[in-house]
């Protein structure tokens, strides 16, 4: 473990956990802040894999929503790709994963296939729901995948419920509830923090502050802007995080994991990122400007950041990065192909699926 | 291969746009991710950004140009190595501009694009298919001899639970005050002394969280039984109750759902005015996705919250605290459990039917009675289950009878029974004799006043009346 540098996200507070604290005792001590471990190479290279997956995945959702193939809203998650798959590294068998609408990143990143979610994006049988649900409503028993919730907030209070289940079978799996900047003013997610203390209940609360609420930015919405503080009331520790680099989402999710599973109950992240495109497909997102986000994505991307240690270490040459570019590309043609030739649900489907 | 750049939809509705500029020239170079131009739609204008790498070959549609259909080829982007040169002759002119024709079938688009959303396909062009018929099992024979036991419906609702506990350990109890205060009712009287603190939990008052954490449970599998104090809470936690509990199974394609029953008194108690004294039947009865219980008898209230908690769906089980210290015999059995979705003919009768649920049976069999004297026979019909609903049993009846009064204590506009008397209308006219009347909750909110609280409830002579002007008498 060596002390590291870590590029912080621009116009904020410095990177990562050494920022700040909540008034909660046991927190202090349970994390060792600013310090987390380097990657090593197969850690990098399957982080640069994985979000590269996300990134490519997400452009062509874009692209098939702009041709038709993808009908109503789609969130998508490009900028925010290092939260996820840091989060997922820290992660077990068993584990549940919970989020809102901006899903698909959540999805791919738990495993789930390329060709279901693009398929279900398209309205497709072969996707996740079977065409039923599309962008912000797909669920993976299989790979712990709850989620996918259109309702700002409600996965906050699921996802709970979620580390409720843990904690009656006494299992020490961990639930991640991730949620925006925006969902954290919603009611119901101090509900649940009230409870998931209360109770110790096993759940890293993931607040992905992208900074902007669909349009609203969240110095104009909220009172307390340093969301890891949001627990502070219930006796929550919690940390903010570089949530552009993967290793310092990483390394906060392993402490935070641990956490949960050594029965010390909830346990509030604070992941600062940032979404480059607008918040759905027809946000032309003017209530930022172009030098912002430009500025992101030249000095901050997640991905760029792994690329450039990759090469810079030795790690990989341009040719070998070229190479797992385009096995992602491939992966992705191939949902995209899947998901457009892909038929419709049978209209017998209509009435399936709504008793057991 | 060139690749195509495409107009782009930049919302569920666009179906044209203006291309106001271009930001790359022919020859510039692009990565994903960039800028390469700009269109105007009827909200906003939006950018174009490259999907793919490559040089621009050839900008097929001028900036400025208006009305350009979604999916009409824009520009042709170059891998590398490729020249302008081999883009064909397949690149089509700029679109025009009074074509009605989405240009959404060109090659580019897969054949198959926007018009999905316009046009009717082979899929959406079929009829809609039959709402499948849903098989309700009868009620369990009772064995000739079984002891029949007096109890309250609060004594049965305890027992249900208490048995169902014992039975499936990944059943539990949750709600304000069910552990330690013994329920603010008393239902869950002693349960805590039996399963302990991990499986009956006091929540703080909390509706739309705690909800949401029984519905996150039960999506893990758990079957919790969410108690509200009373049902006027659960507005609070409707939310999770529709949008969380109903909806899973359907948007997960039958991957998960929620085995969950809320349950709790509903309705007006008496005297506690209108923010505590709602009739939620008719609300829950309408979300697919759900099933919706209302007891009467001590003998349905257990077997039908036994078959709650079994059930993999979500259940909305309305109680009435009124009725929660009325006394019924019971059939002392092991396991009685009782179907979900089937009526029970509460008295066989030849005139008139009258069909009814939870406490406003209570004005019903009244009613009954006193219509006997009068030498009016009544078949009367406890629905139990709103949702799904026995209409079978009830147009049985109505075919023997020709007269339908429904009652109920729920305000009057879509009522559940003005759902019965559209679907009684619809699925057997030609037997009716009289127009069906709806006896209901008046049109206000519940006032305190004693002498206002009775005007608002429905009351015995209503039904009486009803009966007999269905009747002609």
């Amino acid at each position: 473990m060596a002390p590291t540098k870590t590029a912080s996200v621009s116009g904020r507070k410095p990177a990562a956990r050494s920022a700040t604290k909540t008034s909660s005792k046991p927190a202090k001590k349970d994390f060792n802040g600013g310090i987390f471990a380097e990657f090593n190479k197969d850690q990098e290279l399957t982080a640069y894999r994985d979000m590269l997956l996300i990134r490519r995945f997400e452009e062509k959702a874009g692209q098939l929503y702009g041709m038709g193939f993808i009908g109503g809203f789609c969130h998508l998650y490009i900028g925010q790709e290092a939260v996820v798959v840091g989060m997922q590294m820290a992660l077990k068998e068993g584990d549940q994963v919970i989020t809102g609408y901006r899903d698909h990143g959540h999805m791919l990143a738990t495993g789930m296939s390329a060709r279901g979610v693009m398929a279900e994006l398209t309205g497709r049988r072969g996707g996740y729901s079977k065409g039923k649900g599309g962008s912000m409503h797909m669920f993976s028993k299989e790979k712990q995948f709850y989620g996918g919730h259109g309702i700002v907030g409600a996965q906050v209070s699921l996802g709970t419920g979620l580390a409720f289940a843990n904690k009656y079978r006494g299992n020490d799996n961990v639930s991640t509830a991730y949620f925006g900047d925006g969902a954290a003013n919603q009611g119901q997610v101090y509900e649940s923090f009230n409870m998931a203390n209360l109770w110790k209940l096993p759940v890293v609360y993931v607040i992905e502050n992208n900074r902007y609420a669909m349009g609203t930015s969240v110095a104009r919405a909220s009172a307390q802007t340093d969301f890891s503080q949001r627990g502070a009331s219930f006796g929550i520790p919690g940390f903010q995080v570089d949530g552009m680099d993967v290793r310092a989402v990483k390394a906060a999710a392993d402490e935070a994991v641990a956490h949960c599973r050594a029965g010390k109950g909830p346990i509030i992240l604070e992941m600062l990122t940032y979404r480059y495109r607008g918040h759905s497909m027809s946000d032309p997102a003017k209530y930022r400007s172009k030098d912002e986000v430009q500025k992101m994505r030249s000095e901050h991307d997640p991905i760029e950041q792994v690329r450039a240690r990759l090469l810079e270490k030795g790690w990989a040459t341009e040719d070998e990065l070229k190479a797992i570019d385009k096995d992602v590309r491939d992966i992705v043609a191939d949902s995209a192909d899947f998901a457009q030739a892909d038929p419709e649900p049978d209209v017998s489907e209509l009435y399936t699926d709504i008793l057991l | 291969m060139p690749i195509d750049i495409l107009m782009p939809a930049l919302s569920p509705t666009m179906e044209e746009g203006t291309l106001s500029k271009w930001l790359k020239q022919e020859g510039d170079k692009v990565t994903s991710g960039d800028v390469i131009a700009e269109i105007e739609t009827d909200k906003a204008t939006m950018e174009v950004e490259a999907v793919d790498e490559g040089v621009i070959g050839k900008l097929l549609v001028p900036a400025g140009t208006e009305n350009v259909k979604v999916n009409t080829k824009i520009a042709v982007l170059l891998a590398e190595g490729e020249s302008a040169d081999s883009i064909g002759s397949s690149a089509p002119a700029a679109p025009k501009a009074d074509a009605d024709t989405p240009a959404a079938t060109s090659d580019a688009a897969g054949g198959k694009a926007r018009q999905s959303a316009e046009e009717p396909t082979a899929a959406s062009d079929s009829k809609v298919p039959a709402q499948p018929k849903l098989d309700v099992a009868s009620d369990p024979d009772i064995p000739a001899g079984t002891e029949m036991v007096t109890m309250t419906v609060r004594e049965a609702l305890r027992d249900a639970m208490a048995e169902e506990m014992r039975r499936d350990e990944d059943v539990f109890v949750m709600g304000e005050e069910v552990a330690e205060y013994q329920g603010a009712y008393k239902i869950t009287q002693g349960l805590l002394q039996e399963f302990g603190p991990r499986r009956v939990v006091d929540t703080p008052i909390t509706e739309h969280g705690f909800a949401g954490v029984g519905v996150g449970a039960a999506m893990a599998g758990l079957k919790p039984i969410v108690e509200f104090m009373t049902f006027n809470f659960a507005m609070q936690a409707i939310d999770h109750i529709i949008n969380s509990a109903a909806k899973t199974l359907y948007m997960s394609g039958g991957q998960m759902g929620a085995p969950i029953v809320f349950r709790g008194p509903n309705g007006a108690a008496a005297r506690v005015a209108a923010q505590h004294s709602q009739d939620y039947a008719a609300w829950y009865s309408q979300i697919p996705g759900l099933k919706v219980v209302m007891p009467y008898t001590a003998a349905d209230a257990k077997g039908l919250l036994k078959a709650a908690i079994r059930d993999p769906n979500p259940v909305i089980f309305l109680e009435n605290e009124i009725l929660y210290g009325h006394s019924f015999e019971v059939p002392k059995l092991d396991d009685f459990v009782l179907p979900i979705g089937k009526a029970r003919i509460h008295k066989t009768g030849k005139d008139v039917t009258i069909v009814s649920w939870g406490i406003g049976m209570t004005y019903s069999v009244k009613a009954i009675a006193e219509l006997e004297k009068e030498g009016i026979d009544v078949e009367l019909i406890d629905l139990r289950t709103i949702r799904p609903m026995d209409l079978p049993t009830v147009i049985e009846s109505v075919k023997k009878t020709g007269r339908l009064v429904t009652v109920e204590e729920g305000y009057p506009q879509s009522s559940v029974g003005t759902e019965i008397a559209t679907r009684v209308m619809q699925q057997a006219f030609d037997y009716l004799d009289a127009p069906i009347l709806t006896i209901a909750g008046k049109d206000v909110p519940m006032p305190y006043a004693a002498n206002l609280e009775k005007l608002a409830l429905p009351n015995v002579g209503e039904v009486v009346q009803a009966v007999k002007t269905v009747c002609y008498k």
